[in-house]
């Protein structure tokens, strides 16, 4: 039953899903924004699949205050492996597309939540590991303060205001998710239609 | 009966002078100026004022309409506040024939136009005393050239531009022999000249090369203004002296009943000029130019300046007959009328272009001035303002065919029609009004809502400050039919001339950080690591860098007394206002200001042993405190190896130097 072929709406989607992926390459995932009184136009980091980039030089040069590590495009293994995670994928939905069948749609699906909640894990031990380990050298030290940025929304730390949400590229990976989601479960439910 | 009456009439007249008792300023302040005036904290001003800072050298920029000092850009003088004249990049702008200048008198601004509209990319400003003309980048706001003028003495009729920013003009206020002849002073007429230099600007970089003089018979040029529309080709300069007085001026240069405009068809002289019709004088002037990619000065000496003789020039100067030692010369935004405000004059005269052109087409020739036509007044004539106050001085213009004439004597600026020489409102000034300012008043294309008038006396108009006052401006509202003054500011120096134009022109390209890529100072040190000190002989170099919040080297040994150290400061920062400053205890120098991405150089020769502390001068972040270092000075001989570093904890050694 479930090597049953996918319908007209299973084979958009599939496409759907490709081309939201791309997006990836023209525009940022996610961005955090800072401000404080001094920064009155406010600084951003911007997250690509393969760099970071904003006003990451004038971050560093503020954080050094605190003790923390700067930030470099080279440190993150991240920046080669997604692309290349995301290319493989985006591979395997044109083999979807070929072999036709319900079924390795459904294998397709998992594998991108598995790449999501991985991501999202990645990001989140990273951006513990930059708020909480800090040089004991630091010229400030708060007791008790760390300062991880937050996943996802708002947090005060110290002078500067954080928010942090997906960028353009974010918002299609969103999207990606929520077709792959909801084509499968229709999929699943015109299992017998054919 | 009697006796009762007279006590009426008594009261009759004490009521009557009562009602019509003088203005003040009460009177003349209306109740919605306050808002007028009123930019909120965080906004922004409509318009950039660039006010001449007379004595003071400089430059200073206010915003229009609140009156607030934005910034002093240093020009023909020392500014120890920020290094200009004192770092070693520096040093070479304020170079002259005559060395290093320390100080000028700046008058006349002049704003770069293209079309006869201002383009916002240059201001040019004159030196009166040490004749220079400098030209100001609006990206950076600095100094960008200065060029010394040959052949002359109080270079006041200056610098004027032409509408395409072909040339800046500069007249030698003060006639002189050319050449520095020793001669005696009381020749003044055969052997003293009254040049006008023409500057050429390159169109892309702005650079200013001399490219003609012309030799006019001895007497003085003091304003000047450039046709424009019909009358491009041309040229105006007002003149006093006619008489060729060499001293007591005050009586002897006021005896004609009028003195002239001089019209020169500069594009004419141009062509002379290629054609080489000219005499290549030998002469010495000096030519500072400042370059973005060093961040340095460097000075060149010329050698040669191209003298036209009038005599050999033929249809091109004319003399206008102008009552009265006239002082402003200005061109209505047409292009046709020239107005000619003569100092000592109860009216105004008004010339006509077109009218012009026909006089010197028919001849119509009252006579010659040292074998240059002299034009018959009338038939160059518009006509004159009657009865418009006392002693005019000069005019601006709104762009919808009215003049804004400024009395001294009277200490008000009058609104007059230039179609029927109408006057239409007058306002006091507080006091003795000298130049005045529409924003784009002097161009094809003023934005004509406010007139400021600069004033040279403010007695009680301020809080005291002892026998030395501000000078100060006064913004009045002409958007109506009445002018209604709104606002009075001090300003610094003494406010000559001035420009304004919208902010818009300037202000989103201005240049928020310098790329410490493009650095090519041949001191700069690119990185921490690339900091050292080097010593060749008594020089010692100490390349240096400043992030927040430390110097590095911070600690520097083996230094002597009597060697010259340079302290090579590059601010590694590249982020918008993080300037660093350096200065070092004893130097009998100033301090740096280094913008970020900036390196600049301090030098100093320490006489006495010592430990020297150095510091950040500009409180740059909150460890600003910590910002700071060590130069120990040891006795000539002592056996105290090099050495420097930032951050290095090694085991003191406890001894003195032996």
């Amino acid at each position: 039953m479930i090597m049953k072929k996918l319908t007209t709406l299973g084979k958009i989607s599939v496409i759907a899903v490709i081309l939201c992926l791309v997006t990836l390459w023209f525009y940022p995932m996610w961005r955090i924004d800072l401000k404080a009184p001094q920064y009155p136009g406010g600084l951003t980091m911007t997250i690509w699949i393969n760099d970071v980039k904003g006003d990451v030089d004038v971050i560093n040069g503020l954080n050094h205050y605190i003790g923390m590590h700067t930030i470099h495009k080279a440190d993150f293994k991240e920046f080669v492996y997604l692309p290349l995670t995301m290319m493989i994928f985006m591979g395997l939905g044109i083999v979807v597309l070929l072999l036709n069948r319900k079924i390795w749609y459904y294998v397709w699906a998992g594998i991108f939540m598995v790449i999501s909640i991985f991501s999202f894990y990645d990001f989140y031990k990273w951006e513990y590991d930059y708020g909480h380990n800090l040089d004991p050298q630091a010229p400030i030290q708060v007791p008790g303060m760390a300062y991880q940025p937050p996943l996802l929304g708002y947090k005060k730390l110290l002078n500067f205001e954080v928010l942090s949400q997906p960028h353009i590229a974010g918002w299609f990976f969103i999207v990606a998710g929520a077709i792959l989601v909801s084509v499968s479960f229709l999929e699943w439910k015109k299992r017998k239609a054919k | 009966m009697n006796r009762f009456s007279l006590i009426l009439c008594a009261i009759g007249v004490i009521t009557a002078t009562q009602s019509c008792k003088m203005k003040n300023t009460e009177s003349v302040v209306g109740g919605d100026a306050a808002a007028k005036v009123y930019v909120a904290p965080g906004k922004y001003d409509e318009f950039y004022n660039f006010v001449s800072g007379g004595f003071s050298g400089q430059v200073s920029v206010y915003g229009l309409p609140s009156g607030r000092l934005l910034k002093v850009i240093p020009v023909f003088s020392v500014n120890p506040e920020n290094g200009y004249g004192y770092s070693e990049e520096s040093k070479a702008m304020l170079t002259t024939s005559a060395g290093f200048v320390p100080w000028d008198d700046e008058h006349h601004l002049e704003l770069s136009q293209t079309n006869g509209e201002q383009d916002g990319r240059w201001i040019f400003a004159n030196a009166n005393n040490t004749p220079r003309v400098a030209r100001i980048d609006l990206s950076t706001f600095r100094t960008a050239e200065i060029l010394e003028m040959p052949n002359s003495g109080g270079n006041h009729s200056s610098p004027f531009i032409t509408e395409n920013t072909e040339y800046v003009v500069a007249g030698t206020r003060f006639s002189v022999p050319l050449g520095n002849q020793d001669v005696p002073i009381n020749s003044f007429k055969e052997n003293f000249k009254s040049v006008a230099s023409f500057i050429s600007v390159d169109k892309t970089s702005g650079n200013m090369n001399i490219a003609f003089q012309i030799a006019l018979p001895a007497m003085n040029l003091d304003l000047s203004h450039a046709g424009k529309g019909p009358s491009h080709d041309w040229f105006f300069f007002s003149t006093y002296n006619t008489e060729q007085a060499n001293t007591l001026l005050e009586v002897n240069a006021s005896q004609k009943d009028k003195d002239f405009i001089v019209a020169v068809n500069w594009k004419k002289a141009e062509e002379y000029a290629k054609a080489g019709k000219g005499v290549k004088m030998k002469t010495q002037y000096v030519h500072n130019v400042w370059n973005e990619e060093t961040q340095s000065a460097t000075s060149k000496t010329e050698s040669e300046v191209l003298v036209l003789d009038p005599a050999e020039l033929k249809d091109v100067i004319y003399m206008i007959p102008c009552p009265k030692s006239p002082h402003g010369c200005d061109v209505d935004p047409t292009g046709e009328y020239i107005v000619g405000s003569g100092k000592l004059a109860a009216l105004i005269p008004v010339f006509s272009f077109t009218k012009m052109t026909q006089a010197i087409a028919n001849k119509s020739f009252e006579g010659e001035y040292h074998g240059i036509p002299v034009l018959k007044y009338e038939s160059v004539l518009h006509g004159e303002v009657q009865k418009p106050g006392l002693g005019p001085l000069h005019t601006e213009f709104d762009g919808k065919g009215n003049a804004y004439t400024s009395f001294f004597l009277s200490s008000e600026v009058v609104k007059w029609s230039i179609k029927d020489l109408k006057v239409l409102d007058r306002v006091p000034t507080y006091y003795s009004v000298g130049h005045l300012c529409i924003p784009g008043g002097d161009t094809k294309k003023p934005w004509g809502k406010y007139v400021i008038a600069y004033n040279k006396i403010t007695k009680d108009r301020y809080l005291p400050t002892g026998p030395e006052l501000a000078q100060a401006a006064q913004l009045y509202d002409i958007s109506g039919d009445k002018m209604q003054l709104l606002l009075d500011f001090p300003t610094i120096g003494e406010p000559h001339y001035a420009q304004a134009c919208p902010a818009s022109l300037i202000k989103d390209k201005s240049l928020k950080i310098y790329d410490i890529n493009k650095n090519h100072n041949p001191y700069v040190s690119m990185g921490e690591k690339a900091t050292k000190v080097v010593r060749s002989g008594d020089r010692v170099d100490v390349y240096m860098t400043a992030i927040r919040s430390h110097l590095t080297p911070d600690n520097i040994e083996g230094v002597f007394v009597g060697d010259e150290v340079y302290f090579h400061v590059t601010n590694l920062e590249q982020d918008w206002d993080v300037p660093h400053g350096f200065a070092i205890k004893h130097n009998p120098n100033a301090e740096l200001l280094m913008m970020p991405g900036e390196t600049v150089t301090l030098k100093f020769v320490p006489d006495k042993q010592g430990i020297y502390p150095f510091y950040c001068t500009d409180f740059c972040s909150a460890l600003h405190q910590e910002m700071q270092g060590y130069l120990r000075v040891s006795p000539r001989g002592a056996n105290v190896p090099l050495k420097y570093g930032t951050g290095n904890t090694e085991p003191a050694n406890t001894t003195a130097a032996k």
